[in-house]
């Protein structure tokens, strides 16, 4: 009940969150200085045809009625078309995203999976060998730009290896469309095709090793400081007073309160590699929305920046919710204070 | 060799940090017989903190070590028992109230959780067979002992639904869980104000004294003493420096320190005559 108090407050914040986010998009995608349209054309088209497409564009109406508009299109799903190739950017965005949301779905996965126990281990061998070891690793990790480990992965597992394929999500010969959800592995697994989902981890290895390196040190760091920290708490001292061993002190009493750190980290990188990707994503040509918004900025594509950025900014906020839902599931303080509040 | 409960016997603790060794215990020898309420009295500093870690099996070694002396319990001595007797006694035989009930109960567990978790492994160590659901109801009855009117509801909160003086009644239940025969308590409700600490301290000795438990009171409040204890040591600087009954020390003290340390005791009447006591290093 105290729970489910907690969840609608913090859903209701969000939509709030959303409509201001929609407000500041749209915002400055009018103060930008330069008119789309123009931009769109080019120098060499005439002044009727600018006209003809702001009218189009619906540029000519009034702030207000744009921004209805826009809304409107939003809560059909329809981002409107690409002023370049007149494609739907929804669609373009659809299929980009699933791209780069399973990339960095697996990425996370990873940095998570390693970093924590790392973090862990780290704390439990505090000042011995074990941390000395964590501590150099996590720091090389977190400061390797994610370019360079992702041509360095590509040339040793890819050029002198011979293990990993370098490019793209799945091998061209291999017959599948991942229509269901736009996930790989997630359609295979669906679709029985467990040939599928091999190869599309195969493929997902390198960019995702890439990408999680700097998060895993990250989340190695802060599950290490964290974890110290609760360590010379009175209740761990207490816990060991009572008999307690320290497994269940470790894994226990320790790890949960020290786990909101870690877990905030992780929100806000799930959240911002989905923008940030784009170098990981043109260097192993994988079809993702990073590498896409990168593109339609280059070209002054209005509508599918747009639409880019606003996906971001629900994932962003999404990804949030779910993170302080989780943040109230491990730590009751944060749930049982909000109601007071 | 006496036939006290506990029996500490001529103990000397070093800590040894950056190359520099203190010696932080100097031959401390004390006495709990069984069913009695002994105190430790001495200021921050003075080794009380270090004597009780040291008797718990607490002390971290490194930086600390045993330099001497030996530490009897119902006839064995803790300091040569093999780890795994010594684990079969922390936490069931010899049990610790906590001072601080603000810090020392895990913030994201429920009361429940916690004391079934040391219920169970202590348990484990004395090959005891209970299950979970009995392991519940020996929560709730220890929470009604320590007069929670609310067993069940206590045992289903997390700590910061519940205040201080309750907090620390959880303490005291947690210490109870495995009917230990000693208890050790550091300076119980010091972190509470003055109306509970003192029905914190009439519950822990109505306990003590309905279940026959023999009481170590560590503290630095002599009111504390006065209350709890009927034979007090008195230390300072790592040595005990003087302990005889309560009543006697109070009217008399021997030692300058003694005289010192009760006479810095703040007075109602104002006027607060901070004595010369030595402060330790």
């Amino acid at each position: 009940m105290e729970f489910l108090a907690f969840l609608v407050r913090r859903v209701l914040w969000s939509l709030l969150v959303l409509v201001g986010l929609s407000i500041v998009i749209f915002a400055i995608a009018r103060i930008v200085p330069g008119d789309p349209a123009r931009m769109a054309l080019g120098p060499t088209a005439t002044a009727e045809q600018v006209a003809d497409l702001r009218a189009d564009l619906g540029l000519d109406r009034p702030i207000v009625e744009q921004y209805g508009r826009f809304i409107a299109g939003l809560a059909r799903g329809d981002l409107g078309r690409s002023l370049l190739n007149e494609r739907p950017v929804a669609s373009d965005i659809r299929d980009t995203f699933a791209a780069t949301f399973e990339l960095v779905l697996f990425t996370i996965m990873l940095a998570f999976a390693f970093g924590v126990p790392l973090g862990v281990a780290a704390a439990r061998w505090k000042d011995r060998w074990p941390d000395n070891l964590v501590r150099v690793f996590a720091i090389f990790c977190a400061v390797t730009p994610g370019f360079f480990l992702a041509l360095l992965l590509q040339i040793l597992a890819g050029y002198v290896l011979h293990i990993l394929p370098t490019t793209g999500r799945l091998p061209p010969s291999m017959d599948f469309a991942a229509d269901i959800t736009g996930l790989v592995t997630i359609d295979g697994l669906l679709r029985g095709r467990l040939d599928v989902v091999l190869e599309g981890l195969r493929y997902l290895l390198l960019p995702s090793i890439a990408l999680a390196a700097a998060t895993m040190g990250q989340i190695a760091r802060i599950t290490r400081s964290s974890m110290i920290d609760v360590a010379s708490q009175d209740y761990i001292e207490a816990s060991r007073a009572f008999g307690v061993p320290e497994r269940v002190r470790v894994f226990k009493y320790m790890l949960r309160p020290s786990f909101v750190p870690p877990l905030t980290i992780m929100g806000l990188e799930f959240a911002s590699l989905i923008g940030n990707a784009f170098v990981v994503e043109l260097v192993f040509a994988w079809p993702g929305m990073a590498a896409y918004g990168i593109r339609t900025i280059l070209q002054k594509d209005l509508n599918a920046i747009m639409g880019v950025v606003m996906v971001s900014g629900v994932f962003f906020v999404l990804v949030n919710l779910l993170i302080d839902v989780l943040v109230g599931f491990v730590d009751p303080r944060v749930r049982i204070r909000g109601r007071r509040a | 060799m006496s036939q006290a409960l506990l029996s500490v016997d001529n103990l000397s603790v070093d800590f040894s940090t950056y190359g520099q060794t203190h010696h932080v215990l100097k031959n401390v020898s004390l006495d709990v017989p069984a069913r009695s309420q002994i105190a430790l009295v001495g200021e921050s500093g003075s080794g009380k903190t270090v004597t009780m870690k040291a008797i718990m099996g607490l002390l971290r070694q490194p930086p600390a070590t045993i330099a001497g002396g030996r530490i009897f319990y119902d006839g064995r001595d803790l300091l040569t028992l093999p780890d795994k007797e010594r684990l079969k006694l922390r936490g069931t035989a010899m049990s610790m109230v906590f001072q601080d009930p603000m810090s020392s109960l895990n913030p994201v567990f429920t009361i429940a959780d916690q004391m079934t978790t040391i219920l169970k492994y202590a348990d484990r160590r004395l090959d005891r067979q209970r299950n979970g659901r009995d392991r519940l109801a020996r929560v709730h009855e220890v929470l009604t002992q320590v007069r929670m009117r609310d067993p069940e509801r206590v045992a289903r909160s997390y700590p910061i639904m519940l205040s201080g003086g309750m907090r620390q009644r959880v303490l005291i239940a947690m210490a109870l869980l495995s009917e230990p025969k000693l208890l050790i308590a550091d300076e119980p409700g010091t972190a509470l104000d003055v109306t509970t600490q003192a029905q914190i301290l009439k519950l822990l000795k109505d306990l003590v004294e309905a279940r026959g438990l023999a009481l170590l009171m560590i503290t630095h409040n002599l009111g504390v003493v006065r209350e709890t204890s009927s034979y007090v040591y008195v230390m300072n600087k790592g040595q005990v420096v003087e302990h005889r009954p309560t009543a006697e020390l109070f009217a008399a003290p021997r030692e300058d320190y003694t005289k010192a340390l009760i006479a810095a005791v703040p007075r109602l009447t104002g006027g607060t005559r901070f004595g010369t006591a030595e402060v330790a290093p």
